[in-house]
This record gives structure tokens, sequence and C-alpha cells, in this order.
């Protein structure tokens, strides 16, 4: 089997952050299919239950329940690979909790029903967090016949103003139990995310807003107690191609177009009305300048933290299956799996 | 012709209109609502409104040029810039008299205030200080759209601004923004947190005793899951906030006869992504059933193109043309070229997102749609607000 050289060698637990809005759940998805390629076995868990892997995928809602959702492609030197599911709610989560540590299922079952779990769950955001947290770092250390069931697990999870505190699990439980199975179960997630096991990705585009949330989540995972969390890479999504080299772009983006030139160019090119033609195409061309210039500036401020970033290009027709695949054979090519 | 054309939205009409006195800009996250809620209540401001806007999560710059630089729960005097007479299509004839304030929302702040007005200084410093209050407080699902809402409630009964423009919190889902708020009111009002106060009402057994679960059990339960201090604090918690109550059911229901009252106007705001008119479908829908008061779709972000006579695939065959003519070095044409290409993608881009905006349309023929184009930059600053809200203009 041939070894390809990739940037997170060792990392079997991948968080995906990210503002709303700049396809956190796309590109977990894409990360978790480049991961599967070669004949691997990928868990892709989602957590906040907005069924967005479904729809990514293009399936009916998704239960609590590891189900096979996708094949990553095989290719001449490489056998496919199986990507699963997991929607993990913090209710069943709980509810299967109980059943494990106290053998509670029917009383659980119950006291699901009256709303306990729920309200439980809602009193206490940092016991919400460690089961969740707790179902994907349970994922990691499975094993089957004495070996690793998955080879990678993919955590599509909150957006960057939370996670913080999401991943800061032991800090979270601080206030509920002292003693008893949740707070091992805490001091096992904990060992697992501060491990060399586990990176924390970003998800942006190049827009301002989301571009500082990025910075700004990587000094807060730096910064936690404890020696901090391994950052990984930084996905930029939705890049459109430029197509002039950057010198140029900055010419035009300051100094606008040689309307002229155009029109020759257009002229030559057999297309009428090539003066008035010249002129339209040349605001085209310099708002596209214009554009790309500020998501070069963006682009700089993302290297500022000096972890590799990849770029996810845009599909203009919305993601479906197909685009998916384009997107894990781009992270792939630059190396993120 | 094809029928899927939407009626048009007047944004410009439904600023003028005096008995618009509120507009909440709804929408899932990313697709630009604090931009455009921050443009409308400028455009607002410039044709003669007087105007505060509440913003939940604006941009820095953005904020900055606002003149916001903390979350402070105050209205700031935002400086209208002088813009000449006619110096672009759309933009307004300087209206005198108008004024715009903005102000960022600080949940917390706005939550103490609400304790402190419904509790004596005792009472209120020891909800204050309550650990579960704090966590309720600064964290809590569902606390800042609930903060968001009283802050309205709260800038209309000051009654100083004519036209009050609202951004709500960047959630996922925009239905959020609907059932956070209600989420959290049936929480403290809730079953279960009124059976951890008054656990020997005979009401509260009988009502667990009929499930077949015990009181103690609920404890049991809560307390190996949770620990005991952390009930104890949600205990203490609800016991000290019993009289506020009916305070806040009053004022929650306040605000949502508010948001059904004639004078507010709902925007929705979306890209035209699929994702994000899905979740503007949901919405427009869900404003339906609730009686809200629906003015239209902003489809924001938008890309146009000013040379769209010319086909994406004209735009092609024309780069293609005179590249075989330069080679394979950059000739003579690679500016042409460049510029060709470049039209032929926006034009693709241009078609796909009408492909999505008519998906939108089909399903909601009579809602009806503003574009606001892509702008080449980040808005950040007024001029930036000023362009978008040129757009408003469809005289």
């Amino acid at each position: 089997m041939s070894t390809r050289d990739t940037d997170w060698e060792g990392v079997r637990l991948h968080v995906v952050t990210g503002k709303g809005g700049a396809g956190k759940t796309t590109a977990a998805s894409a990360l978790a299919l480049a991961l599967a390629s070669g004949g691997k076995r990928v868990l892709l868990i989602e957590v906040e239950g907005r069924q967005g892997i479904a729809q990514v995928f293009d399936r009916p809602p998704l239960p609590y329940e590891e189900r096979k959702i996708a094949v990553a492609p095989d290719s001449a030197t490489q056998p496919g690979g199986d990507v699963y599911a997991l929607v993990a709610d913090p209710e069943s989560a709980l509810l299967e909790y109980l059943e494990m540590f106290y053998n509670l299922r029917h009383a659980g079952q119950a006291l699901t029903r009256v709303g306990v779990m729920d309200f439980a769950t809602t009193i206490a955001p940092g016991l919400r967090d460690v089961l969740l947290t707790g179902k994907a770092a349970e994922a990691v250390r499975r094993k089957k016949a004495g070996k690793l069931f998955y080879d990678a697990v993919v955590m599509d999870a909150p957006p960057t103003g939370r996670i913080g505190r999401f991943l800061n699990v032991t800090s979270e439980v601080s206030g509920l139990a002292r003693v008893g199975p949740i707070r091992n179960h805490a001091d096992t997630v904990q060992k697992v995310i501060h491990s060399p096991q586990t990176a924390v990705h970003f998800v942006t585009t190049l827009e301002e807003m989301p571009v500082q949330e990025v910075l700004d989540g990587i000094a807060e995972l730096r910064g936690l107690p404890g020696g901090g969390i391994q950052i990984g890479g930084i996905m930029i999504n939705m890049v459109r191609p430029t197509e002039l080299p950057a010198q140029e772009l900055r010419d035009v983006a300051a100094g606008g177009v040689d309307e002229h030139e155009l029109a020759l160019g257009l002229k030559a090119a057999g297309l009428d009305g090539s003066v008035r033609l010249a002129g339209d195409l040349a605001a085209e061309l310099t708002e596209h300048a214009v554009a790309a210039v500020g998501q070069q500036e963006q682009r700089n401020r993302l290297a500022e933290p000096g972890q590799p970033c990849y770029e996810l290009p845009f599909i203009t027709d919305g993601i479906d299956l197909g685009g998916l695949y384009r997107l894990s054979v781009a992270l792939r090519d630059q190396g993120a799996a | 012709m094809s029928n899927v054309t939407p009626p048009p939205l007047d944004l410009d009409r439904l600023i003028d209109d005096r008995r618009t006195r509120v507009i909440v800009c709804c929408g899932s996250g990313g697709v630009g609502k604090t931009t455009t809620a921050a443009a409308i209540g400028l455009r607002a401001a410039e044709r003669g409104r007087h105007v505060v806007v509440l913003t939940v999560d604006p941009a820095r710059r953005l904020a900055q040029s606002m003149g916001l630089s903390r979350l402070d729960n105050t209205p700031r005097v935002v400086p209208i810039p002088k813009r000449p007479r006619g110096d672009t299509d759309g933009a307004p004839d300087a209206t005198p008299g108008g004024s715009l304030h903005a102000m960022m929302l600080d949940m917390k702040r706005t939550f103490d205030e609400i304790v402190e007005a419904h509790a004596d200084p005792d009472r209120a410093a020891q909800i204050l200080a309550n650990p579960f209050y704090q966590s309720l407080s600064s964290g809590f699902s569902g606390t800042q759209e609930y903060m968001a809402m009283e802050k309205l409630g709260q800038l209309r009964r000051a009654d100083e601004w004519d036209l009050i423009v609202v951004d709500t919190p960047p959630s996922r889902s925009a239905l959020d923004f609907l059932d956070a708020p209600q989420r959290l009111g049936r929480f403290l009002d809730g079953r279960l947190i009124r059976l951890l106060v008054v656990p020997a009402k005979v009401g509260g057994r009988a009502y667990l005793k009929v499930l077949n679960a015990g009181f103690g059990m609920v404890t049991g339960v809560l307390t190996k899951v949770l620990g005991a201090q952390v009930l104890k604090d949600v205990q203490t918690f609800v016991s000290a906030l019993d009289t506020m109550f009916g305070g806040f059911r009053e004022r929650a229901d306040y605000t949502y006869r508010l948001l059904r009252a004639p004078g507010t106007a709902f925007l929705v705001i979306a890209a035209p992504e699929p994702d994000a008119l899905r979740e503007a479908s949901y919405f427009v829908e869900r404003l339906a059933q609730e009686g809200m008061p629906l003015a239209g779709l902003v489809l924001n972000r938008v890309h146009r193109s000013p040379a769209a006579r010319l086909s994406a695939a004209r735009a092609v065959a024309a780069a293609e043309t005179l590249q075989s003519a330069d080679g394979q070095e950059p000739g003579p044409h690679a500016l042409t070229i460049a510029a060709l290409r470049l039209h032929a993608e926006r034009m693709q881009l241009a078609a796909a997102e009408r492909r999505v905006a008519e998906h939108f349309t089909t399903a909601h023929p009579h809602v009806p749609v503003a574009e606001v184009p892509a702008q080449p930059d980040d808005v950040h600053d007024l001029a930036g607000l000023g362009a978008v809200g040129d757009s408003f203009y469809t005289g």
C-alpha cells in the first residue's frame, strides 16, 4: 500500500468548526470522504441536530445510529472507503449513558417522555457538551477484534463562537458531579481532545467576519489551560478562480482597465459593438479585481497563525454528491487528508 | 416569458411609509442580515425617519464605522454622511430632519435589567449572584433571541424613534429567532422546574405518579448526572425568581403582540443559495402561520452583469478564438481573454442564482422580492451602507 504524506498523520479526531454560513457541514463531509479513500472507515458526527449531513448527502433525516451514508470513490491505485454518519443528540446520549452506567433503561425512557432528559441537558449546557464530545471520543477509541474500528472520526462541531467552551470539557463539568461516571467520562474525553490524536479545523470564506472568527477561535483554543488543543488546518470555502495574475489584479483594482485594448481584443474575436461591450466588461473586470484584492487581504490574515490553508472551489450549482467528491479530491490534493 | 417573476419589493416605499414602525430582518446565518439592517436604517434616516438600529453581532469594522465600539446597550448617534443631491441614480434627495442611532445588544445586561426591574434589591442581588442565573443569562441557547425581543419591546415603549430596525441573532436557522424565546419562557415556566421548587405539592407528586415515575427518582437521576450543587442552584434561582414569572410572561406576550401588530414588517434576508433560500421558505411559511406580517424577501449579494447581452457560451467561444491566436504564452489578447472568461463565469453564476431564486418564487409566488447586488468588497463603512441602500431605489 502506498503511503501518502498528509498534514495530519496520527490525527484520528477531526473537529470542524467555523462561522455559521461558511460551509462547516459541507467541509466536514468532504473531509470525511477524503479521509475514507484508500479503504478507510470514517465516522462523520453531527452534534447540532440540524440534519445538515442528511441534506448534504441528499438523504432522509438520519436517526441516532451509526449508518453508512457514502462510499469514497476508488481509483486505479486506491480502493474506496466507507463514510458512516451519526446524528448525536444529547437526550439520546444521556439515555444511553444512564443505561450503561446505572442500568436505568425503562426508567430513562419514562423520564424522557416527561421531558426530564431535555430538562437535564438544558439546565446544564456543560452536560450536553460532554455527552456529545463523549460520543466522538468513544468512537475514536472503539476497538473490534483488537483493532481500532474507525480510522478517523470527523465532527461537524458547533460554530467558532462556542467551540472553546464546547471542547474545554473539564472546566465545563467542573460545576457538575464531582465524582462518578460523568466525571470519569469527562476526564476520558478531555484526554482524547488534548492529545495529538485530535485537531480542530476551521472553515471560512474570504470575508472579513468569518476570517476574524477563525483568528479569534485559534487564539482562544491556543490560550486554553492545559496546553491548549491542537489547531488543524484552515479550509477556505467557496473560492472562485481569478483570471489574472496577482500583480495585474492589483493594477486593475487600483487603476481600472484599458478599455481601448479590450475593445481591440473583442473586435479581433469578432464580437459586435465592441466599444460599448468593452466598457461593460471593463467594469465587470474591475469589480472582480477589487473583490480579488480584498480576498487576498483576507488570505494574508489567515496566514498569520501559521496553519496550513486549503482552498475549496466554489461549486456554482450548489453542493450535490458530485460537488462533494470534487471538494474531497481538492482536500486530498492539498494534503489535508 | 417565465411565470416565476415575483412581485417587486419596494423597500423605499416601506421605509417612507410612516406607519412602518418596526422592521425585523431575519434569515439564516451568513447572509448579510446585519449589513442589510444597517443599510435600511441609514437609508430611512436619509429619507427623514428617526431610526434606531438594534444590532446583535456586527462585523468589527462595520460596528466601528457606526461608532459602536462596545456592547453597551446604549443607542449611539450615527452621523449621516452628507451626499450631494443626485450623485448616483439611487441617492435619495437628502430629506432633512432624519436621524440615525445604532446600538449593540448586551444580552446579559438586558437580562440583569429585567431582574432588577421586577425584584426588590435584595432579591435581585441574590438572583444575579446565582451560578445558574449566570449561565442562563450569558450562555443559554435562546437567551440572545429572548433578549433581542425584550430590547425591541423596550425601544418601542421608549417611543423616542419612529422606526426601529432589528437585526436578529446569528443562528443557523431563521426559525430560532421565533422559537428560542418561547422555548426559554416555557422552560422557566415549565412543570419540571416548578416541581423542583415545590416538591411537596400534592399536584406535583400526583402528576409524576401518573407517569409511573416517582419524584424521588427524578431528583435521583438529576443528582446523578448533574450533581447536587447544580440542582440546588436551580432551586434557589427558581424560588427567588418565583415572583417574577408573571412579569416574564407578560413581557414576552407584549413583544409577541408587537410583532403581530400593524406597523411591524418582517423582511426575510437570504443569499441566492439553496440552503439560505430553503431556510427563507420555512420562515415565510412560519410567519404566515403565526399571522406575522411579511413585507418580502431581500435577496442579498446577487450577481449581475452589465454585459448580460453577451452569453456565457459566446464569451467562452470568443476567448477560445483569441487564445488560439495568442498561443500558449500570454499574448496581446491576455486581458481580453481574462475579461471574457470572467464574464462567462459571472453569467453562469447569475444563471445558477436565478434558478434557486425561481425555486423560491415557485413555492411562494406572492412574496415580493428585492435584489441587492453583491458589493465587490466587504461593506464596512457608511459609504458602503449607502451604496447598498441606493440599490433599494426601484423607480
